[in-house]
């Protein structure tokens, strides 16, 4: 077996750099909890998904080859708070650059030693958090590219579990995607509005007070869903939950 | 955005706008999905049965040209006449002309998605062949001149209720004869037992062929399959170049997945082999007598119509889809807008990946931009297609081809410039947010600029933090030293 790692190297990704500092300072919180030495390398900018995504091959591999730079200053363990992100580095930069000599291999090297944060938590680490004795109901999402790419399906709901307890409520097609999608947000707006729409409507009957996800990206587009709406329902990032599970 | 791409647009506005639409679609796609679901939770081994599949069907795509040659070979020294059509335009002008050498007048159908294909009917009736469709929801769409809007579920997009005032206004049926389901099929039945015994030619589909016998499989769940290849005496097959397996090992472990993928059956209620046309007297397993039944005449007609052109490339993988449907119902996208939406005769991520790989990136490759990327197609595809991955490739020759709007043409290498210098993406990022935060309210931003403007349609948006989390994180960490 190998030693449980003392150190780590957070990749926030560039959404909760700019648009959710909070879960990124929270991820740091819970890590430094367990007994983590956490390191931002302060070079780090998107790992690339959206252009991968649109097509744009060139463009996502140039960004590839920033992040595999910055994140192989070193060579501890990488945790993302972000499944498709991490679903990115994990899954998809090993092919993206399987025909570049000097960066193919350190593709695969990085993947090897990346890590969504709950599965890091879990799976790792082998947390298991302690209760806490008030706090919201919790309704959990689970996120395409955490869920499908890395198999994030049980990692995520046991620390919620053990935190929430009774106070878990079912979250009817909880890995029914909500519809974001990067570009396709924009790109195909009115189906990704319906998506969410039925996304939502779910989430409001569940009797959740706050929904919680792996991804930010979700979490945007179904707070940003609910607060136009008018909903009490507020959208957290599981790093959040875990860090102040008594928060509402 | 090409004409192609507008158009699309416009249908799926449409779509989402027909309540009745996405009832319809909810009800019968949720319910194929979970029948799928629950047979393939009953199988114990069910990963290993998709693993069995996709092996059978990857072989055969890898020497795809050496198993036709031995089908056309072994199906022609059984009795078969095998053409070959290399575009849709060759498949109809083969087909008429047999029918038109035989002087054929009705032809009845058994359900083929091959046959929409390539038009088969229009050009069958302007040669003045009347042609009937014999599975009950073709029927249906032929009745209504509709187009099928599933590759397995011709009909998902109409109601029962839509199905019987068609019945009642196309028919003359009573009351009485459109009560509920079973009467309806009654009445259908009635009406196209007639046809069958009429018929000079049956047409079908075919969902495998088997090279080393020479054989097509074919499943249905209604008889008519059996009745169209049986009872008329010339029967036309139509067959995908890429719907071939080696022999019955492969064509037993497709068929172990393809009815749960489709409709949550273990089996179809017909599985259909036919070896060959009708053997008269003493043929080997005819007996003395000979067979009972058959046609006469038996042709195969092989088409590519698109196929060979992925061979070889990125997308070739999707030469082993089986047509089974399942990545349509677990498509949260399909589920919304249904199947004429696409535009295609393959609608959902199957479609979006043959549409545009076999037909032209032109005209549909904005297909494969209508998925989150979510992945559920893949969780469901009984020969393990990674869907994903395919649209991405689609996108990424669209892209290479200067069809991506100009705006994402224009942002993405902007943007990849950027992030790939992290102190001119601390400052874009810096600025950039200052100036959206000039329009947040709240901490939300309600409305957004140009294209982006379509997330804010129905959607607010998070106002940029005014400092990173690694800007803060260092702040914090210089405050505690
Ligand atoms: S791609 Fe897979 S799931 Fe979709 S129709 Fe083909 S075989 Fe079925």
């Amino acid at each position: 077996m190998t030693p449980r790692p003392t150190r780590v190297q957070l990749f926030v990704t560039c959404l909760v750099d700019r648009f959710f500092p909070a879960a990124g300072h929270a991820a740091v919180e819970v890590l430094e909890r367990y007994g983590v030495e956490v390191h931002v390398p302060s070079d780090q900018t998107c790992c690339g998904q959206p252009a991968f995504n649109g097509g744009f091959a060139a463009d996502a591999a140039a960004m590839a080859r920033t992040t595999i730079d910055v994140l192989s200053h070193s060579v501890d363990p990488v945790v993302v708070p972000s499944g498709s992100c991490a679903d990115m580095i994990v899954n998809h930069y090993p092919g993206l650059l399987a025909g570049d000599a000097a960066y193919g291999p350190k593709a695969k090297a990085l993947a090897a030693r990346t890590y969504e944060f709950s599965q890091f938590l879990v799976d790792v680490l082998g947390v298991d958090p302690a209760a806490a004795p008030s706090g919201p109901t919790l309704a959990y999402h689970a996120s395409c590219h955490g869920l499908r790419g890395l198999g994030l399906r049980e990692q995520p709901r046991r620390l919620l579990h053990a935190v929430a307890g009774e106070r878990s409520a079912d979250l009817p097609d909880a890995e029914t995607c909500c519809g974001f999608g990067g570009l396709f947000a924009v790109k195909m707006g009115p189906i990704s509005s319906a998506m969410l729409d039925s996304k939502l409507d779910a989430i409001e009957r569940s009797g959740a007070d706050v929904v919680v996800a792996t991804d930010v990206s979700c979490l945007m587009h179904i707070g940003g869903g609910l607060h136009r709406r008018g909903s009490r329902v507020r959208a957290r990032h599981i790093a959040e939950v875990l860090a102040d599970p008594g928060h509402d | 955005m090409t004409e192609a791409a507008l158009a699309f647009h416009r249908r799926i506005d449409a779509a989402l706008a027909d309540a009745g639409l996405r009832r319809a679609l909810a009800l019968t796609a949720g319910r194929l999905a979970g029948g799928r679901a629950a047979a393939f939770d009953a199988l114990t081994d069910a990963d290993a049965c998709r693993d069995d599949a996709r092996r059978a069907r990857a072989g055969a795509i890898a020497r795809l040209d050496s198993l036709l040659d031995q089908f056309a070979r072994e199906a022609s020294a059984r009795g078969c006449t095998v053409h070959w059509a290399e575009t849709a335009a060759d498949a109809r002008r083969i087909i008429t002309g047999i029918a038109r050498e035989r002087n054929i007048r009705l032809a009845v159908k058994s359900k083929s998605m091959a046959t929409e294909e390539v038009e088969l009917n229009e050009a069958l009736e302007q040669a003045g062949v009347r042609v009937v469709e014999t599975d009950l929801g073709e029927f249906v769409v032929q009745l209504a001149a509709d187009r099928p809007s599933h590759i397995i579920a011709p009909i998902v997009h109409l109601s029962r209720q839509d199905v019987a005032t068609l019945f009642q206004e196309k028919l003359g049926a009573t009351a009485a004869d459109v009560a509920d389901i079973p009467s309806m099929t009654a009445l259908a039945r009635r009406l196209l037992r007639a046809e069958f015994l009429q018929a000079g030619m049956g047409i079908s589909g075919v969902n495998l062929a088997v090279a080393d016998t020479g054989s097509l499989c074919i499943v249905t769940n209604e008889g008519n399959g059996r009745l169209t290849s049986t009872l008329p005496r010339v029967h036309v097959a139509l067959l995908g170049l890429e719907r071939i397996v080696p022999g019955a090992a492969d064509l037993a472990a497709v068929l172990t997945v393809l009815a749960r993928s489709a409709t949550g059956q273990a089996s179809s209620v017909y599985t259909n082999v036919m070896t060959g046309p009708r053997r008269h007297h003493g043929g080997p397993g005819a007996g003395p007598a000979g067979e009972p039944d058959g046609p006469e005449e038996l042709h195969i007609v092989i088409l590519d119509n698109g196929r060979s052109r992925v061979l070889g490339t990125p997308l070739a993988e999707i030469l082993y889809c089986v047509r089974c449907g399942a990545c349509l119902n677990a498509c949260p996208v399909y589920r919304l807008i249904g199947g004429h939406a696409y535009g295609g005769v393959y609608p959902g991520p199957v479609g979006s990946v043959v549409m545009p790989g076999l037909h032209g990136l032109e005209d549909w490759s904005e297909l494969a931009h209508a998925s989150s990327l979510c992945g559920a197609c893949r969780d469901v595809c009984p020969v393990k297609i990674d869907l994903p991955h395919l649209l991405l490739e689609v996108r990424r020759e669209a892209a290479s081809r200067q069809l991506a709007p100009l705006w994402i043409r224009a942002a993405m290498p902007a943007y990849s410039a950027v992030a790939t210098r992290p102190r001119l993406y601390r400052w874009a990022g810096r600025a950039a947010a200052r100036l959206a935060r000039l329009l947040q309210q709240d901490g939300w931003i309600r409305r957004l600029p140009g294209p982006l403007g379509a997330w804010t349609a129905s959607r607010d948006f998070p106002a940029p933090a005014a400092r990173s989390f690694v800007e803060e994180h260092q702040a914090r960490k210089a405050a505690a030293r």
